[in-house]
């Protein structure tokens, strides 16, 4: 299982000091956040995309994620999300290849529609067209990395006439795609549809949001032949504050939660823990509730969580992720272990999609095989 | 069936209440006459306005809030009854509306009432209730019913009487799918003896 954090890349004035960081500040603290990361034995590093104030999130992750894989070895680089709504597939297909090669294979990508109304016209789009533009943004993505030459007409842009998109991905591996949404079922059968994994954020919402999307998904995937619902692969966010005392971390959390972004001002963090995942305690206790997460969407294969936001200053984050990485992590690397069926994959990287490649496996690479048009077209041709 | 009564009322005990509860006797006595038994759940909003405040901070229900949202969508018909402030539905009855899911009153029985000081502001039902109810698109009764303060008492409470039990009746008729034939009888064959007229006013000299 891979463990990991997702940022969104907020510039938040601390509600403790009144001082707000400078794009430059926010900017370089994501950086020495990821570099951190991989120093504490994380995963996964995953930086949000964003177009607009109050946010220092790279417009164009790669950017950021190119700078971050010059300074590490081994931690894999993804984003949440890639907005596939309003960027042009064509240079998606591009920019994420060419991040590929300069990090040696290191990248995924969590495909989202994005939370900020405006940027669809920011963007030349059409807000009500989010869910098919999602649809045919990621079909010609998903062509432009699979085939060399493409010719493709569309709805949401010009049509390709022998078209390639360089560079290719690496060792003509596409990088593994999630797809992530709160609520749209529409995204979880997409994600079931071509095989990829399904992230669901898992922060500011209830369980049930969660719980209802994955199992939809998992009864998709397996619907649409990738094999058994357990086998769909599935990420989860999730949202921590820690301290040794869970009082201390109770006392130094709450003003920046009753100022934060989102949700300040409304619920009271007692009544935000309680009804959404967010875990402000002792490293015991987000040991012990992260792994309750397993009851609610089945064994899962990424869990990321949110540590730098709401105005928190860099060295507490830094702290944050030591704690991750010597006290919860190992725990719960062992923990989910346990019981986990050994049929259970894990999430694809390029290497096992690299062998699989090579070994001839199309498993969890073939789009929907057992479609229900396809099934009639079959039984057309019979009779 | 399930009828769930929705009462934005904000005293205890409240006149919109009370106007909701004189709608629901209604309603139960008429479906009770057609052999319906009602199970019947009255959501005060006052008990959940704060957490209907939070939902519209973090875009979701708290569990009490949801247990009642859940309440209103799953009703085979629905009562909703709001005082009238600044010409309009309250606040709170608005923002309950409004973290409800769109789509998931469509085609919902409802019948509105409304209460206010002044029998002037009576339209707002038709002006501001009925537009909001119709976006739901909710099936809201031909009739809905304002009560102000001067129809609890006086000369014009059988009127209030008279207007609730006819739309009781449309809500009862919508919720069991019977046609509701409640116009208005041909005044030429049920013409009234000029007798009774004038004993009805006291006027009769026998």
């Amino acid at each position: 299982m891979q463990f990991g954090i997702f940022t969104v890349g907020d510039v938040t004035t601390d509600p403790t000091n009144g001082t707000t960081p400078t794009e430059n500040e926010r900017i370089k603290a994501m950086v020495r956040i990821a570099l951190k990361a991989e120093e504490v034995g994380l995963d996964v590093f995953a930086t949000g995309e964003h177009h607009n104030p109050p946010f220092a999130a790279p417009p164009n992750p790669p950017v950021l994620l190119a700078n971050i894989a010059a300074q590490t070895e081994r931690i894999i680089l993804s984003t949440a999300t890639t907005l596939i709504t309003t960027n042009d597939p064509v240079r998606l297909a591009e920019d994420y290849a060419y991040l590929q090669h300069l990090a040696d294979g290191r990248v995924d990508l969590i495909m989202g529609r994005g939370n900020t109304g405006p940027v669809y016209p920011w963007f030349g789009k059409d807000i009500r067209q989010g869910i098919p533009l999602a649809i045919e943004n990621y079909a010609l993505l998903h062509k432009l990395w699979r085939e060399d030459v493409v010719d493709w007409e569309g709805k949401f842009r010009t049509p390709l006439q022998s078209f390639t998109a360089t560079p290719r991905p690496l060792d003509d591996v596409p990088p593994f795609v999630w797809h992530g949404s709160i609520r749209s079922p529409e995204i979880a059968e997409q994600a079931a549809y071509y095989g990829d994994g399904f992230f669901h954020n898992h922060i500011f919402w209830p369980f049930e949001h969660t719980r209802r999307m994955v199992e939809f998904y998992r009864q998709r995937w397996e619907h649409y032949g990738h094999g058994p619902a357990d086998r769909a692969i599935v990420g989860l966010g999730g949202q921590v504050f820690m301290r040794k005392n869970s009082q201390d971390a109770v006392r130094e959390f709450r003003p920046y939660f009753d100022h934060a972004p989102v949700y300040g001002g409304g619920p009271t963090l007692e009544e935000f823990t309680e009804q959404t995942p967010l875990t402000v305690g002792s490293p015991q206790q987000v040991i012990d509730r992260t792994l309750t997460f397993r009851e609610n969407v089945g064994d899962y294969q990424r869990q990321l969580f949110l540590l730098d936001h709401a105005g928190l200053p860099l060295k507490t984050v830094l702290e944050q992720l030591d704690m991750l990485g010597e006290e919860v992590v190992p725990v719960l690397r062992e923990e989910f272990a346990k019981n986990r069926p050994a049929h259970v994959p894990d999430a694809p990287t390029h290497t096992s999609l690299l062998a699989a490649k090579n070994a001839g496996s199309t498993e969890n690479t073939e789009p929907g095989k057992n479609t229900e048009s396809s099934e009639t077209a079959s039984v057309g041709e019979q009779s | 069936m399930k009828l769930t009564v929705v009462s934005a009322g904000t005293t205890s005990p409240s006149s919109t209440r009370l106007l909701a509860d004189r709608l629901t006797e209604s309603v139960t006595k008429q479906l009770g006459e057609a052999g319906e038994t009602l199970e019947v759940h009255v959501v005060e909003l006052r008990d959940v306005a704060v957490d209907i405040a939070k939902n519209m901070v973090t875009g979701f229900a708290s569990p009490a809030l949801q247990a009642e949202i859940d309440a209103v969508t799953g009703a085979d018909g629905v009562i909703a009854v709001t005082p009238i402030y600044s010409a309009s539905y309250s606040g709170l009855f608005k923002s309950f509306f409004d973290v409800i899911d769109n789509g998931a009153l469509s085609g919902v029985p409802v019948l509105m009432g409304a209460t206010g000081g002044t029998p002037r502001h009576s339209l707002a039902l038709e002006h501001a209730l009925r537009p909001l109810m119709s976006y739901l698109r909710a099936a809201v009764t031909p009739t809905a019913v304002y009560a102000a303060s001067q129809d609890w008492g006086g000369t014009d409470a059988g009127e209030l009487h008279g207007r609730i039990e006819r739309a009781a009746g449309e809500l009862a008729a919508l919720m069991t799918g019977t046609p509701n034939n409640s116009r208005a009888a041909d005044p030429f064959t049920d013409v009234v003896p000029f007798d009774q007229q004038l004993a009805h006013l006291g006027q009769l000299d026998v």
